[in-house]
């Protein structure tokens, strides 16, 4: 169980109303982020409209806005709102005794998730 | 298990019943058995097994029992009578330590070995103790049963200090019940807001302030380091950011674990609690568990009203009548005498399964410190968060229990059950149109409905105007809804809308947002949007910048720069690139440079392996491709020669251009490059509403630009012509003549002025382009120049915020500042999946 599961610290080390990188080596960026609501969400750190970092935009509710060109990503469902179209890969993430954890297959294998 | 349930047919009555063993004699436990009895008192013989001396008591009121509010007699729920008379064997003050599940039987510490044909296990849960050095000393208590509560009286009777780790339900509990006790309370809890879990970040901040009226002194976002003793008895703690708190007692109240071991070790399926199925059956059909320490459906509670449903169902699937839990939502009260506070289900504002989106509805009433947000989704009530005014707690509740459709309620849902359920009284118009003409709007100013009426008929046609006119909703704009309403009804459809709102959080405009953060004091965040009725929790990413802005220059030196709602530039200091990396422009002041800053320049460029580095159109020089984790790293080696930030990424002071002026230039008339210089030298660093550019040139010929800036002065030979409002952007403006001065120093002084002005008028992302366009410049003039005494006191009031910001926000940074934002958590490198640090 535990075993699937990769920690990635505490939730301290994330300042609520932002969130913070995880490179992965071989694979996309991860952006783990906190939210004014107390809701953790991991996404693969690019926008789908030209890439841009989305853990370095405003968060408000659970959704962030893109540094860029403002698009709004819902960090739930990885996908574009209002009339913007285009999805970012989700990784599933669990919070449990006050640390994070992502769930290891996907951590490595987000490009797949995009595909999928 | 229905086979171990077959009643056999003959033999006595005692050698017919099954033999039900208990673990655990707490709420659950108890309360399964009660259930159980009031079905069919035949079944069982029942022991009890409780590792607490005493009977079976209410554990919630533990905490009225600290307060002083109740005694241990009141809250006991079943006495020795009800044992003896439903012929339950209680063993209390034994604690089992080992489940034999081949024998079927549990051995306690005593020795004591119980047979079961169906065990229960009912063993709630342990409190957490956060693993850090100190946490065994002497005068370390936790909050969980009688012997607890004991301690801590003990010790209250002693009198000094407390400190609360954790800042829950529990927590708040303690503190509340060691402070009525006359100790002085330090609560310090890990997330920013308080009971974090059941409140919203405007409820929790009601909360604290609350707290703090009351004298407890209340830590958020504080991480306990460790506990510091001496001679193994507890004298204080320190937290990770070194602040150390005296402490004659230290209530851990940082959470709780599902009492699993026991289970664990007989071999039962356990992850964060027992498993359960719908009839609380673990992995073994002969066990049972329930209470606390199971995990159904995934979910582990630690309220009561879930288990008393576990126990419900429990006990009719053991009388061969199953039904089955579900899960259920839970609401919380908080039981802190005089702070009504509720909040149940979930108002994170998820969408549902097939992505509807939540709404909230929110509304506050600043004078009486109500805050209430009701969140629906897909026409039903989700989640509720009350504070100040919990009468509606229970009506909400049930319309989310029973999933109530609330689509043709929704207009007066927030209102609460009262309003709602009026009838035509639902519609807000009606319900207004009813009112007498003495009934008070505005509580604020004390203007009846009459005499709005009267002031709409009067020619005040929009909400605006009846503001202005009789000052009914102008202060903390609660009563706007109803005066829309007066509006509506008294002219039809011919409402004429007023200047725009700041945003869809709000009724107010920018303009009457800054007067009433100033006139009311507002100096936090979460205080604009109670007091000025914000209809989101939060804001949202217009007005949060917004309102940064405002709060930083109403309270210089003393408002709390909110790093969260600001643009990622300002966040980070740095312009960000259309690949995600950052361009890095250091100040030269004036345009002027030297060696050693070209050198260093072109060292960080090396170093840091920098694409590009460019000479951009204020005057300097732009290194382009760092990234974000390398920024600190480039600023230090700046920093060492001497240069700072040139805010080039700011809503504040970018450059000040110059010419070479009457150094060299043979028609320069005054030193525009000297002047350059002092103007950057007093005004850099400061946060103004939008960008703010300036320039001095030599002579009319004019070459830094002057009169398509912000701020432009040129020189002539009898002083100084100061312009304002230029702009060479999008739409280009030509600046207007403000004034002509003699002197340096007028010059200096009417820019700082100019500045401040602008800093407390304009809106926020209003250049002064714009700004001077819409109050006009004989607006502007007659602000300044009125009265004689404006000029020095506008100056005055931008010099002393400036003692603010003139810190570089770069050498705060590369001294380690807010690393959070810059370093990556960790690297992952998959091979291994390990994680460098
Ligand atoms: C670097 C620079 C271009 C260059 O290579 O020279 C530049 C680059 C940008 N300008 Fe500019 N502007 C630069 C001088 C100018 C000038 C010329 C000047 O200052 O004399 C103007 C016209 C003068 C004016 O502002 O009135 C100018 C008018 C704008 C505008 C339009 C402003 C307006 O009010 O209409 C924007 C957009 C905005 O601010 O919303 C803008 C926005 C930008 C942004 C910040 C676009 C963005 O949001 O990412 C560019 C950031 C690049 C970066 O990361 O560094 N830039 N920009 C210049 C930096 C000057 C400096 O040293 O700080
Ligand atoms: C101070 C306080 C205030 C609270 N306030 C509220 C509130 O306002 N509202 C609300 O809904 N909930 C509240 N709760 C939570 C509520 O009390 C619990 O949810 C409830 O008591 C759980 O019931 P339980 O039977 O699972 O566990 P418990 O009531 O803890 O019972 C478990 C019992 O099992 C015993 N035990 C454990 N292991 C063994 C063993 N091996 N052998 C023998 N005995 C064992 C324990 O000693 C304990 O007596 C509060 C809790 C506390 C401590
Ligand atoms: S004009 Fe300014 S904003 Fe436009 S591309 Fe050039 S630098 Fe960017
Ligand atoms: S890259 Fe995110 S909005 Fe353009």
């Amino acid at each position: 169980m535990i075993g699937d599961w990769l920690d990635i610290g505490p939730v301290t080390q994330i300042e609520p109303g932002t969130a913070r990188t995880l490179p992965v080596e071989g694979g996309e960026e991860i952006a783990v982020f906190h939210t004014m609501r107390n809701e953790f969400f991991a996404i693969v750190n690019l926008c789908p409209h030209r890439r841009g970092p989305l853990s370095q935009g405003i968060v408000h509710g659970d959704v962030v806005t893109c540094p860029l060109h403002n698009w709004n990503i819902s960090l739930r469902s990885g996908q574009a709102l209002g009339g913007d179209e285009g999805c970012v890969p989700t990784i599933p993430l669990r919070v449990d005794a006050g640390r994070i954890y992502l769930l290891r297959a996907a951590v490595i294998a987000p490009r797949e998730a995009r595909a999928a | 298990m229905n086979a171990t349930m077959t009643i056999e047919a003959g033999g006595s009555e005692a050698a017919m019943r099954q033999r039900l063993v208990v673990i655990g004699n707490g709420m659950a436990g108890c309360r399964a058995v009660e259930e159980i009895l009031a079905r069919d008192p035949q079944r069982f013989d029942v022991t009890i097994f409780g590792a607490e001396p005493r009977v079976n008591y209410n554990r919630i009121m533990l905490s009225p029992v600290l307060a002083g509010e109740k005694t241990f007699d009141e809250i006991v729920i079943n006495g020795q009578d009800w044992y003896d008379d439903n012929r339950i064997t209680l063993v209390s003050g034994d604690r089992v330590d080992h489940i034999d599940r081949d024998n079927k039987c549990v051995v306690a510490a005593s020795g004591r070995t119980e047979p079961y044909d169906t065990l229960l296990i009912a063993t709630g849960s342990d409190p957490f103790i956060i693993p850090v050095p100190g946490s065994d000393l002497e005068g370390v208590v936790t909050f969980r049963d009688l012997d607890d509560v004991d301690r801590m009286l003990a010790a209250a009777d002693r009198g000094g200090d407390a400190v609360v780790i954790g800042g829950g339900l529990l927590g708040l509990e303690a503190a509340h019940g060691l402070s009525l006790r006359g100790m002085k309370v330090t609560v310090v809890h890990l997330m920013p807001t308080l009971m974090e879990r059941q409140l919203d970040e405007a409820a929790g901040w009601l909360l604290k302030t609350e707290l703090e009226r009351r004298g407890q002194t209340i830590l958020t976002g504080a991480n306990t380091k460790q506990i510091h003793g001496i001679d193994g008895k507890v004298v204080g703690i320190e937290l990770a950011d070194g602040t150390r708190v005296k402490a004659d007692i230290v209530v851990m109240a940082a959470g709780i674990r599902p009492a699993t071991g026991l289970a664990k070790a007989a071999g039962l399926d356990v992850e964060r609690g027992v498993l359960v199925d719908d009839h609380m059956v673990t992995s073994d059909p002969a066990i049972l568990a329930v209470g606390e320490c199971v995990q159904h459906r995934g979910l582990c509670y630690g309220l009561v009203a879930p288990l008393w449903d576990m126990c419900r169902s429990l006990a009719d699937y053991v009388t061969e009548a199953p039904t089955g839990f579900e899960g259920t939502v839970t609401s919380t009260k908080l039981k802190v005498s005089g702070i009504d506070l509720f909040s149940a289900g979930d108002f994170s504002g998820s969408p549902g399964p097939d992505g509807e989106l939540c709404e909230d509805i929110v509304m506050r009433d600043a004078s009486r410190g109500v805050y209430k947000r009701v969140v629906v989704r897909d026409g039903k009530l989700i989640g509720a968060v009350l504070y100040g005014d919990t009468a509606d707690g229970n009506w909400y509740f049930d319309l989310m229990r029973q999933e109530s459709d609330v689509s043709d309620i929704r207009e007066a849902l927030i209102f609460g059950q009262a309003f709602a359920s009026g009838g035509a009284l639902a519609d807000p118009n009606a319900a207004v149109a009813a009112l007498s003409a003495e009934a008070e709007i505005c509580g604020c100013n004390g203007v009846s409905k009459g005499k709005i009426v009267s002031c709409i008929e009067g020619g005040a046609h929009s909400v605006d105007a009846v503001r202005a006119t009789c000052k009914a909703s102008a202060s903390c704009g609660q009563c706007t809804g109803l005066v829309e309403s007066l509006l509506s009804i008294t002219l039809g459809g011919e409402v004429e809308s007023g200047p725009k709102t700041m945003c869809k959080c709000t009724t107010f405009s920018h303009a009457e947002v800054r007067r009433l953060i100033v006139e009311k004091g507002l100096r936090e965040m979460p205080e604009v949007m109670q007091e000025l009725h914000w209809t989101t929790p939060d804001g949202c990413a217009s007005c949060r910048p917004a309102l940064n802005y405002y709060l930083l220059c109403a309270w210089p030196g003393e408002y709390e720069d909110d790093q969260k709602s600001r643009f990622v530039n300002e966040r980070l200091h740095a312009n960000i690139q259309k690949d995600g990396t950052y361009s890095v422009v250091p100040r030269m002041w004036g345009g002027l440079t030297n060696p050693r800053e070209l050198r260093a320049i072109a060292d960080v460029v090396e170093k840091f392996n920098a694409p590009m580095v460019k000479v951009t159109g204020g005057q300097r020089l732009d290194i382009f491709g760092i990234r974000k984790e390398d920024l600190p790293a480039v600023w230090a080696d700046l920093n060492a020669a001497g240069m700072v930030s040139g805010h080039a990424y700011g809503k504040s002071l970018r450059t000040v251009k110059t010419c070479v002026g009457s150094e060299w230039c043979r028609f320069g008339t005054q030193d525009s490059t000297g002047l350059g210089v002092k103007i950057e030298r007093m005004t850099w660093g400061s946060w103004m509403p939008h960008k703010f550019k300036i320039a001095v040139s030599g002579c009319p010929r004019n070459c830094a630009e002057a009169t398509i800036k912000d701020f432009g002065v040129v020189c002539v030979d009898s002083g100084y012509e100061l312009h304002v409002g230029g702009n060479g952007g999008i739409k280009v403006r030509a600046t207007d003549l403000l004034c002509k001065v003699a002197t340096e120093e007028e010059a200096l002084e009417h820019c700082a002025a100019f500045i401040q002005l602008y800093r407390e008028e304009a809106w926020y992302l209003e250049r002064t382009a714009p700004w001077i366009e819409r109050v006009g410049l004989d607006t502007v003039k007659a602000a300044l120049f009125d009265d004689p005494d404006t000029v020095a006191q506008l100056a005055a009031r931008f010099r002393h915020s400036q003692q603010f910001m003139q810190d570089d926000p770069w050498a705060q940074r590369a001294s380690g500042d807010r690393a959070d934002l810059h370093n990556h958590i960790a690297t992952v490198r998959p091979l291994e999946m390990e994680m460098a640090r």
